[in-house]
C-alpha cells in the first residue's frame, strides 16, 4: 500500500506569542493546534506539590465548552508530560500548558497526535528541562491487516 | 498563576514618555498597529493579529427551533473567550470583569447594530431557524483586546457559508457541501470597533492602546463605526470625564481608521476567495513563514511499514535505558547543593595546561625550586595511579595521547585525588606567592 506508508506534510512554528513563556503551533494536514505555555511560576497553596512541579493541561475546543473527549486527552498529555519533564529541578511551582484547537479535521486520534506533538515543541520552547522527547503518530489496521500511517478521515471510515 | 504587577518606575515612564508624545513602539498617537488577516481552511474561521494581540474565530451554525416571540428571525449568539495562555493573569475558573465587559461591547457592535439580516436566516417561519454561533478565543494578549475581537467577528461572518437548504411543503432538505455551493451570510454592513485611550484627565489621548498603555490609562472610549460614517455602538469606560470636543474628534479620527480596515479586510477576504476558486493552497499551513529558523516545513514523507516487528525491536534493542531519578541532593556547605555526581571534564588534558601554567610561574618568581620538583612528582605519581602515560618536564621525551573514549565513563570519586593534588598546588603556589614578596 504505497499510500499508506507516507506521512502528510507537517509544518511547525515555534515563539508566535510574545505573553507565553513558551509556544508552538503545529500544523498537519487539516488539524492544527496553538500550544501555550507558562512556567515555572507561582502556583497556589492547595495546587503545590512538595517535591515537584505541578503541572496543568488545558485542551480547549474551537467551538463550546470542553467536553469528555477533551478531559481525557489532557488526562493523557498531563501523563505524558509528567513522565518527561523533570519536575524535580523546580519543586513548588507550577507549569500550565494550554493548548487551543485551531482547526479540527473531525478525526480525534489526529487531534490527540497533532496536541502531542505541539506540547511537545512547547515545552522546547519554554526552555523546561526535560529528559527526552516524545511526539505522537496516528495509525490505522486496515481490513486486510495493513497498516496506514496517518490515515485522512476518509480513510478512517 | 499571578500577573505581574505594574511597577511605579514603569508606570511613571510611560507617563512622561506618552507627555512627550512619544510611545513605545514608535508609533504616533493616531497610529494603529499592524493588521494581518489569516484564514484556515475551513469556512468561518479566520486569525487576525493586531500587532501581537491575536484573535481567533470561528462561525458555525445550526437549525434549532426559533424563539418564541420571534418567529420568523435566526438566532445569533456571540461569546468571546479569553484563553488562559492570553496573558498569565487569566485563569480558568475565575474569569475577570474583564470579559463581562468585552462580551457585552462585542454582542452591541454586532447584534444591536443589525449589521447580519436574520429575517434570511429563517427557514421554516415558527420551526425552524439558523442559528449562528460566534466563538472569539483570544490567544496573546498585547492590548486592545476589543478592536481585534470586532475585526475578527465580522471578518468570519463575512467568511463564513452556510448550507444551501430548500422548501418544499412540509419537507426541509438540508444539501452538504458536495451537493450544492454553500451560500453566504447576508451582511449588510461592517462594524469596526475603534479604541481610545485618555491620559491625564483626558489631556492626552491614544489610539489603540497597547498593554503597557492600557495599564496607565484613566479610562477608555470605543467607538464602533462602518465605512458609511454610522455610528453602530459607543461605550466610555473608566469614569473620565469627556468634553463634547473631544468625542467629536475621537469619531471623526474613528470614521479615518474604519475605512482603512474596511478596505483591509475587503482585500483579505478577496484574496482567499480567490485562491480557493484557483484551487490554490490556502490554511493555517501557508502562513506559517518558510524562511524563519523558529518555523519548518516538511512535504509528503514516506515511511518504510514493511517489517514493522523487526525494526522495533532493533531500535528498541539499541536504546539507552531510561536514566535513573536523580538522587537527593547532596548537601556540602549551607547554601549549596549538588543534584548528581556528573560526569568527568572532557575539556582536554588537565596535566597539560597544568604544566603550561608551571611554565609561567617558572618565569615569574626566582625562589624555591626545590618545591617545583616536589610538585611535579606528586603529578607524576597520581598521574601514574589514573592512566597509562609518563609525563616528565623534558620535550624531548615522546608524549602519549589519551584515547579520548576513555575519559567520559570515569565518574568524579576515581578523579578525586587529581583535585586533591591541584588544590594542593594552588596552596604550594600561594605559598611561593607570599615568599616571594
Amino acid at each position: 500500500e504505497a499510500e499508506g506508508c507516507c506521512l502528510r506534510p507537517f509544518s511547525c512554528e515555534q515563539g508566535l506569542l510574545s505573553r507565553p513563556d513558551g509556544s508552538a503551533a503545529f500544523v498537519q494536514g487539516d488539524t492544527s493546534v496553538l500550544a501555550g505555555l507558562y512556567g515555572p511560576a507561582e502556583v497556589r497553596g492547595s495546587r503545590e506539590l512538595p517535591d515537584r512541579a505541578a503541572l496543568e493541561v488545558l485542551l480547549r475546543p474551537k467551538v463550546g465548552l470542553p467536553g469528555v473527549g477533551d478531559r481525557s486527552r489532557e488526562q493523557l498529555l498531563r501523563q505524558t508530560c509528567d513522565a518527561v519533564l523533570l519536575g524535580g529541578l523546580h519543586p513548588r511551582t507550577g507549569i500550565t500548558l494550554v493548548l487551543q484547537v485551531l482547526s479540527d479535521a473531525g478525526s480525534a486520534p489526529q487531534l490527540l497526535s497533532c496536541c502531542l506533538n505541539a506540547a511537545c515543541l512547547g515545552l522546547l520552547d519554554a526552555g523546561l528541562p526535560l529528559c527526552s522527547l516524545f511526539c505522537g503518530v496516528s495509525c490505522a489496521l486496515g481490513p486486510q491487516g495493513g497498516i496506514i500511517l496517518d490515515p485522512t478521515s476518509r480513510q478512517e471510515q | 498563576m499571578r500577573a505581574t504587577p505594574l511597577s511605579n518606575c514603569e508606570r511613571r515612564f510611560l507617563l512622561r514618555a506618552i507627555a512627550e508624545r512619544k510611545r513605545l513602539d514608535g508609533r504616533q498617537c493616531y497610529d494603529y498597529r499592524n493588521v494581518r488577516i489569516t484564514f484556515g481552511t475551513d469556512c468561518g474561521c479566520c486569525v487576525v493579529e493586531l500587532g501581537k494581540t491575536r484573535v481567533l474565530a470561528q462561525v458555525s451554525c445550526e437549525l434549532v427551533p426559533p424563539k418564541p416571540n420571534r418567529p420568523t428571525e435566526g438566532i445569533l449568539f456571540f461569546n468571546l473567550e479569553l484563553s488562559p495562555m492570553a496573558a498569565p493573569g487569566f485563569e480558568p475558573g475565575r474569569q475577570p470583569e474583564l470579559l463581562v465587559k468585552l462580551n457585552r461591547l462585542i454582542e452591541r457592535c454586532l447584534r444591536n447594530s443589525r449589521c447580519i439580516d436574520t429575517e434570511s436566516l429563517c427557514v421554516v417561519a415558527g420551526e425552524k431557524v439558523w442559528q449562528i454561533r460566534l466563538d472569539l478565543h483570544l490567544l496573546n494578549h498585547d492590548g486592545n483586546i476589543v478592536d481585534a475581537a470586532s475585526i475578527a467577528g465580522i471578518v468570519a461572518l463575512c467568511h463564513f457559508r452556510r448550507p444551501d437548504v430548500s422548501v418544499q411543503g412540509e419537507d426541509v432538505t438540508v444539501y452538504t457541501p458536495e451537493e450544492r455551493d454553500p451560500v453566504p451570510l447576508s451582511i449588510h454592513h461592517m462594524p469596526i470597533c475603534v479604541s481610545f485611550a485618555f491620559f491625564q484627565q483626558g489631556t492626552y489621548l491614544l489610539v489603540d492602546p497597547s498593554e503597557r498603555e492600557e495599564c496607565v490609562m484613566d479610562g477608555v472610549l470605543v467607538i464602533a463605526m462602518n465605512k458609511h460614517r454610522e455610528i453602530c455602538t459607543m461605550q466610555s469606560s473608566g469614569g473620565i470625564m469627556l468634553v463634547k470636543d473631544q468625542v467629536l474628534r475621537c469619531s471623526r479620527i474613528a470614521a479615518v481608521k474604519v475605512a482603512e480596515i474596511t478596505e483591509l479586510i475587503q482585500k483579505a477576504l478577496q484574496n482567499d476567495q480567490r485562491v480557493r476558486k484557483e484551487g490554490g493552497r490556502f490554511g493555517f499551513a501557508e502562513h506559517i513563514p518558510s524562511q524563519k529558523i523558529t518555523a519548518f516545513k516538511t512535504e509528503r514523507t514516506a515511511v518504510d511499514t514493511n517489517d514493522v516487528e523487526e525494526q522495533v525491536e532493533e531500535i528498541i534493542a539499541k536504546a539507552d535505558p531510561p536514566s535513573e531519578d536523580f538522587a537527593k541532593p547532596i548537601l556540602h556547605s549551607p547554601g549549596t547543593a549538588q543534584i548528581g555526581e556528573g560526569i568527568e571534564s572532557s575539556w582536554g588534558d588537565l596535566e597539560e595546561s597544568d604544566k603550561g601554567e608551571e611554565a609561567e610561574e617558572e618565569e615569574d618568581s626566582e625562589a624555591a625550586a626545590s618545591e617545583r620538583q616536589q610538585i611535579e612528582r606528586e603529578d607524576v605519581r597520581t598521574e601514574a595511579k589514573d592512566e597509562p602515560i609518563v609525563l616528565s618536564d623534558s620535550e624531548e621525551e615522546e608524549v602519549v595521547v589519551l584515547e579520548p573514549q576513555e575519559l567520559p565513563r570515569r565518574t568524579r570519586t576515581q578523579a578525586t585525588p587529581k583535585q586533591e593534588s591541584t588544590s594542593k598546588k594552588t596552596v604550594n603556589r600561594r605559598r611561593k606567592k607570599r615568599a616571594a614578596r
